[in-house]
This record gives C-alpha cells, structure tokens and sequence, in this order.
C-alpha cells in the first residue's frame, strides 16, 4: 500500500464513520421516572441547571383543559436554554427559533411521571448545512444525561 | 511529514471509531435486560410491564402465545405508525436481553412455530374477518385507535387492538402464532378463542391467508415525504402591525391567547430581552383535548405557537411544521391531526401578512 492509498483509506474511514454517527438520532428521546410528578419536576429542573440550562418556564397545560372541563393528570411544559445560544443561533439559523428554547413535556402517569423531548440531533435532519451539529450533539448528550438520572441509569 | 499526517489521522479515526462503537454497543459484552429495558422500553410499557402509552407486557396470555422470534422482530421493525419505534440499532445481543427481561415478567414460556405458511382461502376469510375480526381490528385490520392509558382510555383496558395490516407486525408474526393466537385467544383481553365461538380450524386458516395478504396492500405515508421544518411567510408590516395582525387572525380561528413574549424572555435579565423575536402562544382546549387522546406525547407542541421575527427591515412570521414534527412520533393518527394543524398555522400567518 502506498501513501496516497492509506490516506485516502483513512480520509474513507473518517468520512464514513462520521456520516453513521450522524445518523445515529432517535426520533424522540423519552424517559419514565418512578417518582411521582412533583418529585420528578423539582428533579428535572435541578438536573437541567446541573447541566448549565436555565428553566426559563413552566407551562401548565392541564390548568386550562380542567377549567374547561375535560379531565386530564398533571401535565406541564419547561422551556429551558442557554441565553447566549439562543443568541447566536438565532443569528446563523434563525430558521430554528420557532423550535426554541428546547422544551420537555412531562406528564404524570398514574403515580409515576414521563418526560418526552425532541431530539436534538434531529435539528441536524432538518437543516443538515447548518454548521451546528456540534451543539445539536452536545443538545443530545445532554438531555440524555438528564434523563438518565432521572431514570436512575448514570 | 506524511507520518505525522498519517499518525494524526489515524489517532482521529481511532477516536471517532471508538466513540461510535461505545454509542452503538453499550451494553454490549454481557448486555443487561433489566437496564436495556428502563432505557428504551418502560417509558412506554411500564417500569414492570404493565403497559401505558404502549401495551402490556406483562400478561401471561400474551407471553405464553408468542415465540421470542416475534418479539425480537418486533423490537427490530417496531410498528410503522403504530407508536412503537423500531430498535435495529440495539444489535442482537442486546435484543435477546431485552427479550430475556421481558420474559421474566411471567413463568410463562415461549412457544415456537413453525414458519411455514399457512395456505386458505383468502375470499372466505375476508368474509370471516369482516363478520368476527373487523369490529376491534378495524375493516382493513388497521387496528384500535389511541395509543394507551394515560388521556385516551380508562386505564383498566390498556390493550389496543393490534394493527394486523402493519408490515411491523406482518414481519414479526408467522402464519402459525397468528393461527395459534386465533385458536386460543388471549385470556384476561378482548382476544376470544376463535374455535369455542364456531369456527373451524380451516375457517381459522382461511382468517390467516386474509391477513397474510395485507403484506401486499402498503400504502405510503406522509411521513415519507419530504417536508419544509417550518412553515414561514415575510411579512409587508411592521413587527408591532404583524403582531396586532397575527393576534386578530388567532383570536378568528377560535384559539384563546395564552402569552406574548420574547424568545429568550427568562433566559436573560429583564429589559435585556430582544424585543425583534417574538413570540405569540395561543389554545383552543378542544383541539388540545382531543390530540392528548390521540397521542399523551404531543404537548412538545404545546401550547400552539407563533414567532415573528424581525432581521433588519425584514419581518418574518414562522412556526414549526407540526407535520414535519409529527414524523418524530409514529403516530399515523397523529398525522391528520399535524395536517389540520399545518394548515391551520398557514392559515394564521397568510392572514397576518396579506
């Protein structure tokens, strides 16, 4: 094997693996707690701090579905972010800011409580040139590391 | 000069690879069900089984009447449009684990079948089908509506009927667990023994054919297509004039306002927010009600939302595809309900900026 061959086997490699990494994005990140809904949301807003996010709101979305008769369970929305993200994202992608802040719903469950979000990964689907994968991953890793606790899997 | 080039990026693909097989295989070694199961699985069916968004898992009928053949295919092909995702990517050994978990949630034990076909009468069964089968499994076997306990059903009966035309479900069972199913219903679910209520066991065979037979009858999806992640229009108006007009064009679709606010409103200090992005939340608690029936998830689109955003002289007034989104769930119910909800959003923003 010569030079220019390992090269570009090696350029292959690195072009391939990171196209399967990119792909790698499920269609909705999903958590179950065991604690019940006031337990997991003081949890969840802890771990989104943790995480270096701000809760920016909270969203009551069975509030006005019971004021308006129908019967529902606890059922909120956080919004969360970084203030300088936002910032900048909305300069080189202001295509994302109706998908922002990021947001997780959590609802109760008879007495244990789930957490859905969008994964941020497939913000990368969606606007593939954006040059903000890295942050889309990071996004990922992030909301997967809050969910984990939550889930008790760290 | 070519070595160092040579090392540096042979150490960088050494790294990506890594971390891509780390993120792949996990679990991999000696996979642990139990884990498998809290991670990818419980969110759904329930810490133990016992069903929610997704099915029980839980019953002994159910686990005593199915191969771990079906189960690990329905882990790897999920349900298109069915709720349940598919898991391909967990590789095998994780799968076995998970299926090895989920068996020990009952002493029942896994019943294996013969793959081959079973041969009938398919004008016959469909006749069958219609007269015993349609009323739960719906006319062209598209299954019950909801997706499980939580909004859309008392939570004493979170068994869905299956969606017998699903190429998920078609991949997964064979001809003989469906036939086995049909002889001996499910006990403790709406699944009566086909056999007790007069069937023959050819009549039965004659069901089986009828069903095989939806393998041939796929209808695309509007999940396959391509579709825009927002929807946007500029605007002629001032942000202000947008705003007022985008208020009274929400306000004429019978949706209640909810809240103005900046996009990063509690992210940064009060009087720092940038007043150029806006955005408008608006309800209509019918509406909301009847899409938490159709899917408890869908307050991700919640509450309906509006932003206008000004860059220089241009105003733009955009929301997020709710159709797009909806790909996110596997939900085909919940694709109508996107579409009506795309269209309505069109509708507001062409209204606001005519």
């Amino acid at each position: 094997m010569n030079k220019k061959t390992i090269t570009k086997f090696l350029y292959i490699v690195i072009a391939f693996v990171g196209i399967q990494s990119a792909v790698i994005a499920d269609e909705l990140l999903m958590a179950r707690s065991t604690e019940d809904f006031p337990e997991t949301m003081l949890m969840l807003q802890n771990l989104i701090k943790q995480q270096g996010y701000t809760p920016s709101r909270v969203q009551r979305v069975d509030i006005g579905l019971t004021k308006s008769g129908y019967k529902t369970d606890k059922y909120r929305v956080v919004f969360f972010g970084k203030a300088d993200e936002i910032k900048t994202i909305s300069e080189k992608l202001p295509e994302l800011i109706p998908y922002l802040p990021l947001k997780i719903s959590i609802f109760a469950e008879a007495g244990q409580t789930i957490l859905v979000t969008i994964d941020p990964m497939s913000f990368d689907q969606m606007y593939p040139n954006s040059s903000l994968t890295p942050v889309f991953k990071r996004w990922t890793k992030d909301i997967h590391a809050i969910f984990d606790r939550i889930q008790n899997l760290d | 000069m070519f070595i160092q080039r040579f090392l540096s990026l042979a150490i960088l693909s050494g790294f990506i690879l890594t971390g891509v097989v780390m993120s792949q295989s996990t679990y991999a070694g000696n996979p642990d069900g139990e884990r498998l199961y809290t991670k990818h699985c419980s969110v759904c069916h329930g810490s133990k089984g016992s069903g929610g968004v997704g099915i029980p898992l839980d019953l002994e009928s159910f686990l005593n009447s199915i191969s771990d053949e079906y189960l690990i295919k329905t882990i790897e092909h999920g349900r298109i449009g069915r709720t349940m995702p598919a898991f391909k990517k967990l590789g095998d050994q994780n799968i076995k684990a998970l299926v090895k978990y989920i068996r020990s949630f009952t002493n029942a034990k896994a019943v294996t079948f013969d793959p081959t076909p079973i041969k009938g009468n398919i004008e016959h069964g469909k006749a069958l089908f219609k007269s015993k089968c349609a009323n739960c499994h719906g006319d062209h076997g598209q299954g019950g509506k909801g997706t499980g306990v939580t909004f859309s059903r008392p939570r004493d009966l979170s068994i869905i009927p299956p969606a017998l035309n699903n190429p998920g479900f078609l991949a997964s069972a064979s001809d003989e667990m469906i036939k086995h199913t049909l002889m001996t219903g499910r006990k403790n679910t709406p699944m009566n023994s086909f056999l007790k209520q007069g069937l023959s066991e050819s009549d039965i065979n004659d069901v089986v054919a009828y069903i095989r037979q939806f393998e041939t009858k796929q209808i695309p999806k509007l999940r396959d297509q391509k579709l825009a992640a927002i929807i946007m229009e500029e605007s002629p108006y001032s942000l202000e004039k947008t705003l007022d007009n985008l208020k009274k064009a929400v306000i004429g679709k019978n949706f209640r306002i909810i809240r103005q606010q900046t996009v990063d409103d509690g992210l940064v200090a009060k009087g720092k927010q940038n007043k150029k992005q806006v955005i408008l939340y608006f309800c209509n608690f019918q509406f909301l009600n009847e899409s938490l029936a159709l899917d408890p998830r869908i307050g991700l689109f919640l509450p309906c939302r509006v932003t206008v955003v000004q860059q220089g002289d241009v105003v733009k007034v955009m929301a997020i595809n709710p159709l797009r989104l909806s790909k996110l769930f596997n939900n085909d119910e919940l694709d109508d309900a996107c579409k009506n909800m795309s269209n309505l959003y069109t509708e507001i923003i062409e209204e606001a900026t005519l």
